[in-house]
């Protein structure tokens, strides 16, 4: 059915989606258009609840049993799939349109062989037989730059790392040479460098095979490399559409401005140019405002016009190519004002050093079968070595790297819910390496708190809000009576700007944005002087991300904090931290300040990160470095050198000295701290990764 | 995997050991020897005769000397020297179950006649060619006082019946349980989930007791009912046929394919929502194919391990419905061991049990491996 058919690969024309409850009938869609044509791919953002992934599902006509289509058309090649029977709906799925989820894992059959998942898809669609079917699977996986292929079709699903498991459900989706390819947050369960890899391959793939895609994300940056178009959707509908460029760098819709500003940009400085948070929060579905969606969030909202009408009309932007926006004022509002600074702040001067590491070092010792307990010999793995630096009052450190390199067992051994193997953690200059909390003394539990990074989990489902906070100050021996608590968590309410009613609320009556808040009021409740935030926004929105985030800062300008800033968002670490520690593989490799550590010279590990992180700015120019493989296991590590194995510099070391021994750390200008081999010269001649064109 | 089989055979013969024990304390306590003394020997024996009796046949320690000689003497009542013997704990009940485990030598003593008797000699047999151990590990159950044969005779043509009874009962009841567990979750809160939902919960919700009474009345019943089966099993002891073995077999097997169905459907209808079924519906795979070849070895892993623990279950369902149908297997043995103090019988069943229990436990590990890819034991 591979015909020659040259209009619009997809064309969807007003298309609006309901979910039906016992309820009522909550639309999820409404109104939506978008036209893919060959070879074209088309980003589609948004917040989550935004309905950019009832979209690919309405594409694929599997909304479930609560899902409908109540208006509209979607069509295919000039077909529309709404009429088609589900026989012939089985015909197109994986063999023209295919799919690629967000979680890999969850998405591929953990019990059935990678080949038979695999070779299902052309002998369902072309008949083919085993053999035909096996080859075909070969090549795409070598397609999909697997190594050694033939063994990774021979694994189940399990034994795959989280970047293999996405490059065989790409594979999956490729089985067939689909005409479309829909792709939902492919990357976001994935780490940086695997995620930069993966876009590399799906871009590679495109072109090759031609496939038109329909990109869901909701990072813009990711968006602005992989795409040719875009559509930004709000509550339900598209409000803008248009070319990256036209989008990107002239949009015409509040909300697409108000998103831009909320993410930290390179230039982007928490105290002379913060971040501006979207006021407000997402509307629910079956809450939506009369008239423009986003109007009551809006700073351009006019009463009595925004709100006048039932629903806002998408209208073309003149002089643009196919660039609209659903904006009644869009002609009328200046897009090239400059942000008003709302605030700066003032820069806070570190004090004296708080918590100093010294050689720290946390080993777990692994029984090879885990079943048996004691038999077998045992494996260690060295999850934290040499780990040394000191953090300072009121200083942001952040801690970045990928997962398994360490940082949360960092975490752990700080908070001391494990003890350290070896070296010290002084906190004002008193051990606390050894001690588990259990036996910490009131005081240096209350010091040092914690913000995690999933607010959903981490609050007690059956508790009110101002109970687990009160508990929290129980606990820190705070207050004499139950009275002088509540006053006490009340305080802490306002502190991190909720409303004094949510003491009583349940955590499953808050959004994501405000347990979060809960989280930060509960570790701030004894007064903490060190907190430890492991990855605290990774888990939120966007535009719930910035004003969590500006609520740490503010906290921590106020009380004099030391924030360890555990996070693997590069762009985050660079707008609000002070100075940076990259780890790797449990070796700390770049310890220095944030401009230090965001230019060169770089540790290659570090250079490789920076590139790989997507920045939603057309202006930037990034050297594109991808890292070949995975990262190694902790209980196997390589010889010598942590990073080695994925070293693009590692040539330029005379002697294979790489292979053999462990860099020293190497002190260069101004303290900073690099633990590599490279000779000096090299260093010099490093280019930023980074370049911000001139405009 | 092998060093896993031979850490849970350890495990499993510990239990073993600690299960029997609680086994023969409970079969031994002196209410129940009492019993059988009297219906071994004679039923107007004293207390003291009964005391005596049980001390020289080795189940408690002698008498105390000085008490005998009391009532002898007359120095005593009858009755106050009933009330001096010793009901509670003996420490003999240790070196008795060593005995029985075959780990001591067994007791002999010299009886009045000059006749050498002891637990090894069994009646009419030489003295001198008894062995010196006699327990279960060297094969030695005991004597069954009912049969009046030896416990491994009388035992083992009830385990082949039972065995068979119970072959035919999961031949019948895992197959449909499957059936209806899948058909029911496939398609969650379909008609046909409904039907086959209900009908499961009736039945587990019906015990064999009231089951089989029914089937009897309605089946079996000559006066009024449908007359299409047989009420008793007797005859199918020696020629089983749809006739007289159907009825046994479905009361015990609907019981618990209920159960299984349940645990089936909701696994399956898990499983249905799982996200690779729809990466499966999404690349074309036809719904019998999502089913058969997607949804079900996932679907079965849970219910596998309930299967395997639905057989000690089983066992339950044999006492009631091999008394009921009078098919003579373990679970009739038990009932007529248990009301006629059979205790070497007890015991042997009480092993046999326990065996099925632990060995079906090793099986539905052993069998998850397999089932499940992403657990393994090495």
């Amino acid at each position: 059915m591979k015909d020659d058919y040259d209009g619009p690969i997809l064309e969807i024309e007003d298309l609006s989606i309901s979910f039906f409850t016992r309820l009522r009938e909550i639309p999820a869609v409404m109104d939506f258009s978008v036209r893919v044509r060959p070879g074209e791919a088309v980003g589609l953002v948004g917040e989550s609840g935004c309905g950019k992934s009832t979209v690919a599902l309405g594409v694929m006509q599997d909304l479930g049993k609560n899902g409908r289509i109540v208006g509209g058309s979607i069509k295919f090649k000039g077909r529309n799939l709404n009429k088609m029977s589900q026989e012939e709906l089985r015909h197109i799925r994986g063999s023209e349109i295919a799919m690629i989820y967000q979680e890999p894992m969850a998405s591929l059959n953990p019990a059935m062989k990678i080949s038979k998942q695999l070779m299902e898809v052309p002998m369902i669609h072309k008949g083919v037989s085993k053999e035909e079917a096996y080859e075909r699977a070969l090549q795409v996986v070598t397609d999909v730059k697997l190594p050694d292929p033939k063994r990774i079709l021979d694994s189940y699903p399990h034994q795959l790392s989280g970047g293999q498991q996405q490059r065989i459900v790409i594979a999956l989706a490729l089985m067939a040479e689909p005409a479309l390819l829909i792709l939902d947050e492919p990357t976001t369960a994935l780490d940086v460098t695997v995620e930069a890899a993966v876009v590399q391959l799906v871009k590679e793939l495109g072109e090759k095979y031609g496939t038109s895609m329909l990109f869901i994300s909701h990072n813009l940056g990711l968006v602005l490399e992989t795409c040719d178009r875009i559509c930004v959707m709000y509550s339900g509908e598209a409000v803008e559409t248009g070319s990256i460029e036209d989008v990107f760098d002239k949009m015409q819709h509040p909300y697409t401005q108000a998103l831009f500003r909320s993410i930290p940009l390179p230039g982007a400085d928490k105290n002379a140019r913060p971040l501006v948070a979207i006021p407000g929060n997402f509307p629910l579905p079956h809450e939506r405002p009369p008239g423009c969606n986003f109007g009551p969030r809006c700073d351009y909202f006019e009463e009595g016009r925004c709100d006048a009408m039932d629903r806002i009309p998408m209208e073309d932007v003149p002089g643009d190519d196919r660039h609209r926006s659903r904006c009644l004022k869009f002609k009328e509002i200046d897009w090239n004002a400059p942000l008003v600074s709302t605030s700066t702040n003032e820069k806070s001067e570190p004090g004296k050093v708080v918590l100093k590491m010294d050689n720290l070092k946390k080993y777990y010792e692994v029984a090879a079968n885990a079943l048996f307990g004691s038999s077998g010999e045992k494996k260690v793995v060295k999850a934290n070595e040499t780990l040394s630096f000191e953090a300072r009052e009121s200083e942001t450190l952040a801690i970045v790297g990928e997962s398994g390199c360490g940082k949360s067992t960092f975490a752990k051994v700080l908070m001391g819910l494990e003890t350290a193997t070896d070296g010290q953690i002084l906190l004002d200059n008193r051990n606390i390496e050894s001690t588990p909390i259990e036996k910490r003394d009131t005081q240096t539990v209350a010091d040092v708190q914690m913000v995690f990074q999933n607010p959903f989990d981490t609050l007690n489902p059956s508790m009110t809000v101002g109970r687990q906070i009160m508990r929290a100050l129980e606990i820190f021996e705070h207050g004499n009576s139950d009275e002088e608590r509540r006053q006490e968590m009340l305080r802490l309410l306002d502190l991190v700007k909720l409303p004094r009613a949510f003491a009583e609320r349940m955590p499953r009556q808050l959004s994501g944005g405000q347990k979060q808040r809960v989280g930060i009021a509960r570790a701030f409740a004894g007064g903490a002087r060190i907190v430890v935030a492991d990855e605290p926004v990774s888990a939120l929105d966007v535009s719930v991300q910035a004003a969590v985030t500006d609520l740490l800062m503010e906290i921590q300008r106020e009380q004099k904090t030391t924030l360890l800033f555990i996070s693997h968002d590069l762009s985050i670490v660079r707008y609000l931290s002070d100075r940076v520690m990259v780890m790797y593989l449990g070796h700390v490799v770049e310890l220095g300040t944030t401009d230090q550590v965001f230019a060169p010279p770089y540790h290659p590990y570090t250079e490789a990160l920076l590139s790989a992180v997507p920045i939603a700015d057309t202006h930037v120019e990034k050297t594109h470095i991808v890292l070949e493989g995975d990262i190694p296991s902790a209980m196997n590590p390589p010889s010598g050198c942590p990073f080695q194995t994925r070293c693009r510099w590692k040539d330029k070391v005379p002697g294979g000295l790489c292979d053999k021994e462990v860099p020293p750390v190497r002190v260069m200008a101004g303290g900073h701290q690099i633990k590599c081999h490279l000779a000096d010269t090299e260093f010099d001649a490093m280019e930023p990764v980074i370049k911000i064109a001139a405009e | 995997m092998g060093l896993f089989i031979l850490r849970r055979v350890g495990v499993m013969l510990l239990t073993a050991f600690c299960l029997t024990f609680i086994v023969f304390v409970m079969t031994n306590l002196y209410p129940n020897l009492e019993k059988l003394a009297k219906s071994e020997g004679n039923f107007r024996m004293t207390d003291i005769e009964v005391a005596t009796w049980l001390s020289n046949n080795g189940y408690r320690s002698p008498l105390d000397d000085q008490l005998l000689a009391d009532l002898n003497a007359g120095r005593i009542t009858q009755a106050e020297a009933s009330e001096q013997v010793n009901t509670g704990f003996d420490p003999r009940i240790f070196r008795n179950y060593a005995e029985w485990l075959g780990v001591y030598p067994g007791w002999t003593r010299v009886d009045r006649d000059g006749n050498q008797r002891g637990r090894c000699i069994l009646p009419g047999s030489d003295p001198a060619e008894a062995p010196t151990f006699c327990g279960v590990l060297q094969g030695h159950w005991g004597w069954s006082t009912v049969s009046k044969a030896p416990v491994t005779e009388a035992l083992g043509t009830r385990m082949g019946n039972t065995g068979f009874l119970m072959l035919c009962v999961m031949l019948l009841m895992i197959p449909s349980a499957l059936i209806v567990g899948v058909l029911a979750g496939m398609r969650e809160g379909s008609a046909l989930d409904r039907t086959l939902s209900t009908f499961s919960i009736t039945t587990t919700a019906t015990p064999e007791y009231v089951s089989g009474v029914l089937f009897i009345a309605i089946f079996t019943s000559s006066a009024v009912g449908l007359k299409w089966f047989k009420g008793t099993a007797t005859s199918a002891m020696e020629n089983p046929n749809f006739e007289n073995f159907f009825l046994p077999v479905l009361t015990i097997a609907l019981y618990g394919m209920g159960y299984i169905a349940r645990m089936t459907r909701a696994s399956m209808a898990e499983v249905m929502t799982a996200q690779y079924i729809r990466t499966a519906r999404l690349k074309g795979v036809s719904f019998g194919n999502i089913v058969m070849k997607h949804a079900l070895r996932n679907a079965l892993i849970a219910p596998f391990t309930v299967i395997m623990l639905q057989f000690p279950w089983l066992l339950n369902g044999v006492v009631i419905v091999e008394t009921l149908f009078q098919y003579k297997g373990v679970g009739w043995e038990l009932v007529r061991a248990a009301g006629n103090n059979d205790i070497e019988m007890l015991l042997a069943i009480s092993v046999v049990s326990v065996f099925v229990v632990l060995v079906t436990q090793l099986i539905s590990d052993i069998g998850y491996v397999y089932l499940n890819p992403r657990i393994s034991v090495t």
